[in-house]
């Protein structure tokens, strides 16, 4: 807070990601402004990855041997359109503060993943996804440009139309592609911040299937819990809550605290198999006694977890891996039967999540959503046990031609990377030749 | 200030518009419709920050490059009130410079730059600008200084004492104007997550975010005493370490 133009000087920082299964120490760079990068003495040299708030749960925020630059310094608002609803924002803009500023204005973002603790960077970076898919697509649609920092053209100004392929290998790039300086993006219009919520329970994976189809086109936002450690008749169990944004009532904006605090790691038997079952037939129970249409804060239906600050931490101190999938409408079924593994493992999932992605195609050559059907399981890191079970897993999802979320990922191999995408090789051809990361390194090994 | 409504915008002049908690700071202001100039070095940069304040509300941002640490107050005041439209109704003096402890305690101009930055030239700006409030019989100068300055320590004394210092002055100041309409406060944060601090390992309870101390900051412009902790907690925490006996306070590395 000099409150001078004195540059920032990089400090030795630890890393870990939102799973926090690996530590990492590294030189890091928090830039406030991008003339501390661009005119870097140095920097044309300087191997890099650049991060947001890391709720990237695996090794695509890690640096190898890159200085880590961390753009949450970056978040101011540069320019609004209100005929076009375009929004230009520094790259380490949250949404936590955007949808701050935009909900009492009567804007939303297109699209919003589970958690609002993510960069504009972050979200172009991974082409995030929210329940609202099958209307709005991924983040990246919503996205008209941004500048980009190249280790070998300098500041570039990439829109959709005047640099398409640069364009589509950063939207969903991992960071890989040059340094996210700003985002433009087009906001939607809201007459109100809540929802209205319907919570349907359903009985097995086929009724889920079903409720999904039927829900499409009706309702804008959907998305379905899934009770993972219900075995047998009960396999598959879940809610499903649907929702629509309400045409009445508020422009209220979420309470800026950041939550209620994880104050240390958990015992790791919090996470134990009989906690987490215990929990989810609670869950499920609740879930059946509130079924109906309720009026939801929009937080509350979007971001239920970022009400508990560094919940990550309930899974103690080996962390935890998150395993996100997507498989085609054809191979659907492929879904109930990793349901039918996870439930038959000793390794209970906490937090199971269904959605089905629907028809618009992600703009990015990484892109992960695809027409098909997505799940999301949590499993406590014990080691061993935990990637052989996700190995069992990965079998399935290549069989079904399906594809995991790099996001997510800290451990899948680079045959199953290269078999869900197959622009890799396209896009590996437009990455900055300093970028890099721990990910990276392991796919291109 | 009056409770009556709607009161008109405030302007709002801030020294050091490129530090984290004044353009916290500064965000709330602007929600309010503020009128605000942002002083400090480097244009491009002041533009940036002003440019997100009026997307927030901000009536009218000004920018005034100008080295506040080097430059004379008297002379420059005349042309930021102007830029302020004419009266002030806030200052805000947020730039500073926390220096490295150690190399203080041997390199003397080292140790001269940090008294030279957090004392020597903001008593200068409070000296100014009590003046100029006590005329206008209206206005409240804010100034930003810090728990460093409650007690000596090892870790931090160069720093406390021109902070240290800086406070004393600032209660002298809130003294002097009251009656006047005019006010002055001290505002003492404690441990700030911002560019000042990096390469402190953050996290712990005591740590607070530039908003919250904004907040803290915001709310005193309006009323309140003439020296608060930001954070309140900072108070007691202060209170117990003020009284802390020599021969406890010298077994810690505080």
């Amino acid at each position: 807070m000099t409150g001078s133009a004195a540059e920032t000087a990089p400090v030795m920082e630890t890393a870990t990601s939102w799973g926090r299964t690996e530590r990492v120490v590294a030189l890091t760079l928090h830039p406030v402004f991008a003339s501390e990068l661009v005119d870097r003495p140095g920097a044309g040299a300087m191997r890099r990855l650049p991060v947001g708030l890391r709720r990237s749960y695996g090794t695509t925020v890690l640096p190898e041997d890159e200085v880590v630059l961390d753009l949450t310094g970056l978040d101011r608002l540069v320019a609004f359109d209100p005929e076009t609803r375009i929004l230009k924002a520094g790259a380490g803009l949250s949404l936590d503060r955007l949808m701050r500023w935009s909900v009492p204005r009567g804007l939303f973002p297109a699209t919003v993943p589970g958690t609002r603790f993510v960069t504009l960077g972050g979200a172009v970076a991974n082409d995030v996804h929210g329940k609202n898919h099958a209307s709005a697509g991924s983040f990246g649609r919503a996205v008209t440009g941004f500048t980009l920092l190249r280790s070998d053209r300098g500041v570039v100004r990439v829109d959709r139309e005047t640099e398409p392929e640069l364009f589509a290998a950063t939207v969903g790039g991992l960071g890989l592609t040059g340094v996210i300086l700003d985002v433009s993006l087009r906001l939607v219009p809201i007459s109100s911040s809540d929802l209205m919520v319907e919570t349907v329970p359903f009985g097995d994976f086929a009724d889920f299937l079903a409720l999904s189809e039927e829900s499409l086109g009706r309702f804008e936002h959907s998305v379905a819990w899934v009770d993972c450690t219900a075995r047998g008749a009960r396999l598959g169990r879940g809610l499903f809550e649907r929702a629509d944004r309400a045409e009445t009532g508020g422009l209220v904006p979420h309470d800026p605290g950041r939550g209620v605090p994880v104050p240390f790691d958990a015992p790791s038997m919090a996470m134990s198999r009989a906690a987490v079952s215990a929990f989810n037939r609670a869950h499920y129970a609740r879930g059946r006694r509130k079924a109906g249409r309720v009026r939801t804060p929009y937080a509350a239906f979007f971001h239920p977890l970022d009400g508990l600050r560094d919940w990550n931490r309930l899974y103690g101190r080996n962390g935890f891996r998150q395993y996100q999938c997507v498989v085609p409408n054809e191979a659907a079924e492929a879904v109930a039967v990793m349901l039918d593994v996870v439930s038959g493992s000793d390794q209970g999932s906490f937090l199971a999540v269904l959605k089905r992605f629907g028809p618009i195609p992600g703009e990015g050559m990484l892109s992960f959503p695809m027409p098909g059907v997505t799940l999301a399981l949590d499993f406590r890191n014990d080691g061993a046990s935990t990637l052989a079970l996700l190995d069992r897993l990965d079998a399935i999802v290549r069989e079904a031609r399906g594809r995991l979320y790099p996001a997510k990922d800290g451990r899948m191999s680079p045959a199953m990377f290269r078999a869900g995408y197959p622009a890799l090789e396209d896009f590996t051809r437009r990455v900055d030749p300093l970028c890099g990361s721990r990910f990276w390194r392991r796919m291109t090994a | 200030m009056t409770d009556a409504a709607p009161a008109p915008p405030r302007s709002v002049l801030v020294l050091g518009g490129l530090s984290a908690i004044a353009r916290a700071a500064a965000e709330l202001h602007a929600a309010e419709g503020a009128r605000l100039v942002l002083a400090g070095r480097g244009k491009d940069r002041l533009e940036e920050v002003a440019a997100d304040l009026r997307l927030r509300g901000a009536s009218a941002v000004e920018t005034v490059d100008l080295d506040l640490a080097a430059c004379d107050p008297e002379r420059e005041a005349p042309r930021l009130v102007a830029a302020c439209g004419g009266t002030v109704d806030v200052v805000l003096l947020a730039y500073g410079m926390l220096g490295d402890q150690l190399r203080a305690e041997t390199d003397v101009d080292h140790a001269l730059a940090v008294i030279d930055v957090n004392f020597r030239s903001a008593a200068v700006w409070c000296l100014v600008f009590a003046r100029r409030l006590e005329a206008q019989g209206a206005g409240t100068l804010a100034v930003i200084g810090s728990v460093a300055g409650d007690r000596g320590r090892r870790s931090n004394h160069v720093y406390g004492a021109a902070k240290g210092g800086l406070g004393l002055l600032v209660q002298g100041i809130a003294h002097r104007l009251a009656g006047t309409g005019a006010r002055a406060v001290l505002i003492k944060p404690g441990l700030v997550d911002t560019p000042m601090t990096r390469g402190f390992s953050k996290g712990g309870p005591l740590w607070s975010s530039p908003e919250r101390v904004a907040a803290a900051i915001h709310a005193a412009t309006r009323s309140g005493p003439a020296v608060v902790h930001a954070p309140a907690f900072w108070r007691w925490i202060m209170l117990v370490i003020r009284n802390l006996p020599d021969a406890v306070m010298h077994r810690t590395k505080l």
